[in-house]
């Protein structure tokens, strides 16, 4: 049998293409462009090279050749994919994404094409409602514990009694701040937004989200995170109207931009602030102590997903401890379940970025499902945007 | 069968294909488009049938964005026509014959690349780590270029200008050199012959050329999010939001008509300019 360069290779020349067409659409992100077309290939090679690919536990063609998910930026170990393809046949084809607005949007346009996805906790009751996921078949899904679960952060997965959603990890959101740049110690979203108007102006973002951009604002008066009240969004929207032209971008994929100095100062998610602190030690997380978001974020299957099969191996896959915890040393967002946590290093339970302090951890507020539907709260973020 | 007959059963045969592409895939979407914005927001976001102009009462919501679009689109395509026009005179009259081929495929070559790629090289080169980390290191202030209105332009001219370049190309190509000699011949300077003969001439290819950047502008959406950070906002933008942020279809619907409509006029308005410039002269844009 002939031996072809590209046997070795993750990705052909046509789906190399595809990639292409599918970043220029906006699919899917740089990041994720690079990583399938860059890092992949070069990890795969080297893994085929070594002979560490394991015999596929699946039969060939049993779970189809692709599945595609839509997860959220720097959220996974590329690894992980790579390796599922390796035993199953099955290539994961990643969509990455800014807003669970943007999510819910491509669900109910239809055919969005996903056999997996990355709901946060509050969205759940508003799909299930909506009939756009299935109820989970725990059968097929042997890895997964709930009695190994924290079930302050995986409650939301289960909508009236029924299962929906199985856990991937829960987290924080409070911003990122460069201490090379902006010396004063910084503690509480006013420090946030004053900071953006005075020495940080010009070098702040904020997410391109509605959920943590409005609610920040609000908790910058102490209003509750998931505030619907008329005066009090007023009173946010102002405030972020103000702070606008001081902003360097709105944007949720704020890492590029504090990797490279452009930024100093941005909302930022657990995951982001632990890779950002771990590549540059300058660079602090922050909670505000005034509270703001705690997540977390779930997997769960479209109803029109086009390969279910495939998406309960993965998720089953996903469920398996020894692979969670490599997800959660790459990504840096802390886990609610047990057995992973047993398995974490110490110094990543250590982390304060990760595992903060119970008297910061106390005022945080899940996000509200009324937020998600809520007009109020898209139109006053469209009017923020555009203004 | 009559010959008449035959010729109009050849044309129907030959515009059969473009008609039905035209039909399924313009006119079924606008008509849907339409419907859409008459409608309302459903509770969860999407639309939900009515019959109301609320949506377009609604418009004015989005003013700063229809004008960020409707000044930063016509001075990216003059800009654009500056840049090209005396690109395109050099190519058509000045060089020689044998390198002609050469730099229009120069010209060309760019478009083998997306666009994207393109913009997101120019988003590390205006970023903190481009041209500003050399300013700073000859010693010049710190300056920031990316995501301001200046880089948006600046994307904009750098990814259109291919698309002006040649239809001013072709115009000035086909221009009869023998026209020129005669303004010669008849005592005109060579700047009254530029402005009264070769201008004149060239004005279909600037027209075309700046109403096709024009209407591709009018529903930019890459670069301004690329390089204006998402703060420089054009109306593709609120587009973007509305269908997938907002989920306010009726709305992003009703804002898509508007964009149609301002397009529609602007070429109309367009085509009389030229055709009036250009005397009496047929002219042909649409």
């Amino acid at each position: 049998m002939s031996k072809s360069y590209r046997d070795g290779l993750p990705l052909s020349a046509r789906e190399f293409i595809d990639q292409l067409l599918r970043f220029r659409r906006g699919s899917i992100s740089r990041r994720h462009f690079l990583g399938v077309t860059g890092l992949g290939v070069a990890t795969a090679v080297l893994a085929s090279e070594l002979g560490l690919r394991p015999t596929p536990a699946y039969a060939a063609g049993e779970l189809g050749d692709r599945l595609s998910i839509a997860t959220w930026p720097n959220y996974h170990d590329p690894q992980t994919f790579v390796d599922f393809t390796t035993n199953t046949g099955v290539a994961v084809e990643v969509n990455v994404f800014g807003s669970n607005e943007e999510m819910l949007a491509k669900l109910q346009a239809g055919a969005s094409g996903w056999s997996l996805f990355v709901p946060t906790n509050y969205t759940i009751s508003t799909y299930r409602q909506l009939d756009l996921i299935d109820a989970l078949d725990v059968s097929k899904l042997p890895n997964y514990d709930a009695a190994a679960q924290n079930k302050r952060f995986t409650a939301e997965g289960e909508v009236n009694g029924v299962l929906c959603a199985v856990p991937k990890n829960w987290g924080t959101t409070g911003f990122a701040v460069n201490t090379a740049k902006l010396t004063k110690p910084m503690t509480s979203w006013k420090d946030f937004f004053d900071t953006s108007m005075t020495t940080g102006s010009g070098r702040s973002m904020v997410h391109d989200y509605q959920l943590t951009t409005i609610g920040n604002a609000l908790k910058y008066y102490g209003y509750s995170f998931n505030s619907l009240k008329p005066d009090e969004l007023a009173k946010a929207e102002e405030l972020l109207l103000k702070v606008k032209p001081h902003l360097f971008a709105i944007s949720s994929d704020y890492q590029p931009a504090m990797r490279s100095g452009d930024a100093w100062l941005t909302m930022c998610w657990t995951n982001d602030g632990a890779q950002l602190h771990r590549d540059i030690p300058a660079i602090d997380y922050v909670l505000g102590k005034e509270g703001g978001e705690i997540w977390t974020d779930f997997y769960a299957i479209p109803k029109d997903a086009p390969n279910k099969a495939a998406a309960y191996a993965l998720l089953n896959y996903l469920m398996d401890p020894k692979v969670a915890v490599k997800e959660h040393i790459a990504n840096g967002a802390p886990s609610t379940d047990a057995r992973v946590n047993a398995l974490l290093p110490k110094d990543l339970l250590d982390n304060p970025i990760l595992y903060p302090a119970a008297d910061l951890l106390a005022p945080l507020e899940f996000g509200a499902a009324a937020t998600l539907t809520d007009p109020a709260r898209a139109e006053l973020m469209a009017r923020f945007k555009s203004a | 069968m009559s010959s008449a007959a035959r010729k109009r059963l050849v044309t129907a045969l030959l515009l059969a294909p473009a008609a039905v592409w035209l039909f399924l895939f313009l006119v079924l979407p606008f008509i849907a488009i339409v419907v859409f914005s008459l409608g309302e927001r459903a509770p969860a976001g999407g639309y939900q049938p009515a019959l109301t102009l609320a949506q377009y009462a609604n418009l004015p919501a989005r003013a700063a964005a229809f004008w960020n679009t409707l000044v930063l689109a016509p001075a990216g395509a003059l800009a654009c026509l500056l840049i090209a026009y005396p690109v395109a005179y050099y190519l058509a009259l000045k060089v020689l014959p044998q390198r002609r081929l050469l730099l229009v495929a120069l010209i060309i070559i760019p478009f083998w690349t997306s666009l994207l790629i393109r913009t997101y090289a120019w988003m590390y080169i205006l970023g903190g780590r481009g041209i500003p980390a050399f300013l700073e290191l000859v010693g010049l202030p710190d300056l920031r270029l990316i995501n301001t209105p200046g880089a948006v332009l600046l994307g904009i001219v750098y990814g259109y200008l291919p698309l002006m370049i040649l239809p001013i190309y072709i115009s000035l190509e086909r221009l009869d050199r023998r026209l020129l000699e005669a303004s010669a011949d008849l005592g005109a300077t060579p700047f009254s012959t530029f402005f009264s003969v070769t201008l004149r001439l060239s004005l279909p290819g600037m027209m075309t050329g700046f109403s096709l950047v024009l209407i591709l502008l009018l529903g930019e959406y890459l670069i301004p999010t690329l390089l204006g950070g998402g703060k420089v906002f054009f109306i593709g933008n609120a587009l973007v939001d509305l269908f997938l942020q907002s989920r306010n279809w009726p709305f992003g619907s009703a804002i898509a008509v508007a964009l149609v409509g301002i397009a529609v006029v602007l070429l109309l308005a367009a085509n009389r300019i030229t055709a009036r410039l250009s005397g009496a002269r047929q002219v042909d844009l649409l």
